[in-house]
């Protein structure tokens, strides 16, 4: 049996690059399976959806206001529904499958490029603090006080001042993207920083580390080859998290009125305008929420899944 | 002069009618029992010469009453005195620098000792303090004294000519106070009396048993008030606190009360709650209006900050064809329908009530598109360049429509602007923190006195029946800018000279016909000339149990202000 294996493992080892070890290891994590399929619908829905449902997502029609989705049908017979509106509209009559492909094109575009931006810093900082000794003290100071800084105050100031410049040189929507992209992302970096600067603290007193210095090795190969892929789990665990934290924090903004401008959907917006009228049309809270609450937990699996995947240790257990 | 006798003789005709029903349900006082009202703010203090709050005036107001107070159309009602003194009558003087009351004789406090003038002089003096920080004092601004000339007579004397001379002594937030009761509470001693403010004496038709502050008041009929046969109830129940939700459901869902205040929720939440069949909403119409203002000046952000929204004018919205095509493309009932129901009505006018002073000049509650497109048409203001939006004036036009957060209101913008498209003009909007656009402060750019937008949306009103100093909000001189460290609440910058020269003569009116008239004017300039674009009049919506009967919703006074003539019907309970 475990010969077996080990013989397996050594033929694999010739024709085979590592990225596909990490790839049998990861398709043996049933949730981060699971995690990635719901995160490819739900991209496929909101990047492909548009085009084969071709309804604009703020037209208003006043007469078809207040339908059902088509599903109410089955258990309530006396349902307002149509099948021109399968999951149904909202109180103006603005279609709301329409809305959730549009509102998740902007959600998922915030998130991700958030995301991005975050770990980019985070990894920055953290590595240049961990390695270089020198500055260490005032990058991980500077990230404390980030720490600090309270996150919606912060964006307040950030929408009076820049808005304006930013809506006159790139548009009111993209002028407003760029500004919840740098904003989500410049606050959120720093626990990346601590993390990866914690990492590479332990990393760089390992002995492959010293053999690599006493053949010469300059400090930007010494990051690049030794350094950067031995940090990279902890660093995809925290751009998954990452990725839950800035569609979150866009929601909490559109629903303090500083994102986007109030007829450009995003899922934190839908979930929030359908709050007072939760009672009667409970559909219009349930499905944003979910798409977002999916969302988040694929995400949260696919990293739990490359944590396992990427650790050479738990690797063929 | 015939004319008036004969409305006149209307209203009285139409005010008997209720009062021949209000008849059949006659009786000793005390015969039915108990009511119990519930306001979701809690009243913390009976005595509204320390508050403000309206949670607050409004339950003192069955324990102590005015001289005289508005009805719910808004008329002067005489209270404690037999006739509303006025120029005619020979109670106000010729030079409109005083005003002489004179009591009914043979009203009581709840003791029962007599209420007289020196009540009302001591009333005065107590607001008037200046150690107390009255809450009430913009009632008495202007009054340089009052004086006691007998018993049942009393003179006030402005400093200058007032022709509305009825601030003090009138409505639920000037009531009178016993002298007796009061006298050791001058002054920085008056927040200390405890047992004064909780429970006061009053002339009203209830009396004050027990006061738990921040929750519930109980009250007994007052033996002495002036009517035996008033009022019905022989106890009251005032419940304060919770929430609007749980007011409504409380009166018409469950009907554990007779009575809930002020439901400030969406049409087909109430309609829901109708639905339980045990209550009914009522509306009542002040003068508060939901518009959106149109900026008279250029809000273009490449202006300095000293000239930005202060330099005019608009590049395009001070065209008349396009401030009409825009007000025409608007379909008011149907924002009535989404965001107000039984609690707004169609407007055309700033001043839609009291009645006298509502024109009748506009109408404009169909909504005409194609009149829209074909008047921007042919006013020049057509699409150049072909991309789908009109050019005025060598500017596309655009703009920028903002508002306070709020679910009505963004509902109200994604109508608006799919309108606006619908006629050529594109519109961006933009939603603010209520708390930062009314917050006022001159160091955000997001205030509505700023107004860095081309159009925003808003609603305003004002206390009372005399819109003189809401008029007043028209004025040149009014209008934020830096120098004023943008206070100021001529919100649109308009600017009229007109406008201004009516309302000096305004200033100098006396006759309520002609002020009202006066007032319709401005009215009318304002509107005409593309200041404002007004939408909905909107309304304050209470609910009743359906076995509470003489309920008559006013806004201009306390909702409470004729408790002692409420009554079971008998319907339903």
């Amino acid at each position: 049996m475990t010969d077996q294996a080990t013989v397996d493992r050594i033929e694999n080892s010739v024709s085979r690059s590592q990225w596909w070890d990490v790839w049998d290891q990861f398709k043996s994590h049933k949730g981060a399976m699971a995690g990635l399929f719901f995160l490819v619908s739900i991209t496929l829905f909101v990047v492909i959806g548009p085009w084969l449902w071709q309804v604009d997502p703020t037209k208003l029609d006043i007469r078809s206001k207040d339908i059902r989705p088509i599903y109410t049908a089955l258990w309530n017979g006396d349902a307002k529904v149509s099948w021109s509106h399968p999951l149904g509209t909202d109180n103006l009559g603005r279609d709301i499958m329409a809305n959730l492909m549009q509102g998740g094109r902007i959600s998922l575009a915030v998130g991700w490029t958030a995301m991005i931006l975050a770990v980019f810093l985070g990894t920055t900082v953290g590595v240049l603090a961990g390695y270089f000794r020198r500055l260490d003290g005032i990058l991980m100071r500077f990230t404390d006080l980030m720490l600090a800084l309270p996150l919606l105050p912060l964006l307040l100031v950030m929408m009076l001042l820049f808005r304006d410049s930013l809506r006159a040189a790139l548009g009111p929507e993209q002028g407003i993207f760029v500004l919840v992209v740098v904003g989500i992302g410049i606050t959120s970096w720093m626990q990346t920083a601590r993390i990866v600067r914690g990492d590479i603290l332990a990393i760089k007193e390992r002995e492959f580390v010293l053999a690599a210095r006493s053949i010469g090795t300059p400090s930007g190969k010494m990051i690049t080859r030794h350094l950067l892929p031995n940090v990279l789990s902890p660093i995809m665990v925290s751009a998954t998290l990452g990725l839950a934290t800035a569609i979150i924090t866009e929601s909490a903004l559109s629903f303090l009125g500083l994102g986007f401008p109030p007829d450009f959907a995003t899922w934190g917006k839908i979930l929030n305008d359908s709050v007072p009228r939760m009672v009667n049309f409970p559909e219009r809270v349930i499905l944003p929420g979910m798409m977002i609450s999916l969302t988040v937990l694929s995400v949260n699996y696919i990293g739990d899944g490359l944590r396992d995947a990427l650790d050479p240790r738990l690797r063929g257990r | 002069m015939k004319v008036k006798t004969a409305l006149l003789g209307a209203i009285a005709s139409t005010a008997l009618a209720p009062m021949v029903l209000a008849d059949a349900h006659e009786g000793e006082r005390g015969r039915d029992g108990e009511v119990k009202i519930i306001y979701w703010q809690a009243p913390s203090i009976l005595n509204p010469f320390l508050s403000g709050g309206t949670k607050d005036v409004e339950s003192a107001s069955m324990i102590i009453e005015p001289l005289a107070r508005y009805n719910s159309s808004g008329e002067l009602t005489p209270w404690l005195v037999d006739e509303v003194p006025t120029v005619a009558n020979g109670g106000v003087s010729e030079d409109l620098m005083s005003i002489t009351w004179k009591i009914t004789p043979g009203i009581l406090w709840s003791d029962g000792t007599p209420f007289t003038s020196a009540d009302v002089k001591f009333t005065a003096d107590y607001c008037m303090n200046p150690d107390m920080g009255c809450a009430q004092l913009t009632k008495f601004e202007g009054v340089s004294s009052v004086e006691a000339l007998d018993d049942l007579t009393v003179k006030v004397t402005f400093d200058k000519p007032t022709p509305f001379p009825y601030g003090p002594f009138v409505g639920g937030e000037s009531p009178i106070i016993q002298a007796a009761q009061f006298a050791d509470c001058t002054g920085a001693k008056a927040p200390e009396c405890t047992d004064q403010n909780f429970g006061p004496i009053g002339t009203g038709p209830f009396v004050v048993t027990e006061f738990r502050t921040n929750d519930v008041i109980q009250m007994v009929a007052n033996e002495n008030y002036r009517d035996p046969n008033k009022p019905a109830f022989a106890s009251v129940t005032f419940k304060g606190g919770g929430d609007a939700t749980a007011a409504g459901r409380a009166v018409m869902e469950t009907g554990e009360f007779d009575y809930a205040w002020n439901l400030q929720l969406a049409p087909d939440v109430i309609a829901q709650m109708q639905e339980g069949g045990l209550g009914t909403p009522i509306a009542g119409f002040g003068p508060l209006v939901e518009r959106i203002m149109l900026n008279q000046t250029n809000p273009d952000p490449s202006l300095s900050a000293d000239d930005r929204s202060v330099v005019g004018p608009h590049p395009f919205l001070g065209e008349e064809a396009v401030y009409k095509a825009m007000s025409m493309a608007i379909d008011r009932p149907l924002l009535v329908e989404v965001g107000y129901g039984q609690a707004g009505k169609v407007t055309c006018n700033w001043i839609p009530a009291p009645a006298a002073v509502n024109s009748d000049t506009f109408t404009c509650d169909v909504q005409d598109i194609a009149g829209a497109n074909a008047m921007l048409d042919a006013a020049g203001f057509v699409d150049t360049n072909g991309d789908g939006v009109r050019e005025a004036n060598g500017v596309e036009m655009k703009m920028l429509y903002q508002t306070s957060t709020n679910a009505v209101r963004q509902d109200f913008q994604a109508l608006i602007k799919q309108w606006m498209s619908e006629i050529g003009i594109e519109v961006e909007l933009r939603n603010i923190d209520a708390s930062v656009f009314f917050g006022g402060d001159p160091g955000s750019p997001d205030t509505f006195q700023k107004f860095y937008a081309d159009m925003e949306m808003y609603a305003n009103t004002f206390n009372g029946t005399d819109p003189q100093a809401y008029l007043a909000n028209g004025l040149c001189d009014k209008a934020p800018s830096p120098a004023t460290q943008w206070q100021g609440e001529n919100i649109s910058r308009f600017c009229s000279e007109e406008y201004d020269a009516l309302h000096a003569q305004l200033t100098g009116t006396a006759n309520a016909d002609e002020r009202a008239s006066l007032a319709r004017q401005m009215n009318d300039i304002m509107v005409s000339e593309g200041g404002m674009i007004p939408l909905v009049h909107r309304g304050r919506l209470s609910a009743h149990a359906n076995s509470l009967g003489g309920i008559e919703l006013n806004v201009w006074d306390s909702e409470l202000w004729n408790v002692a003539d409420w009554y079971r019907t008998g319907d339903n309970r």
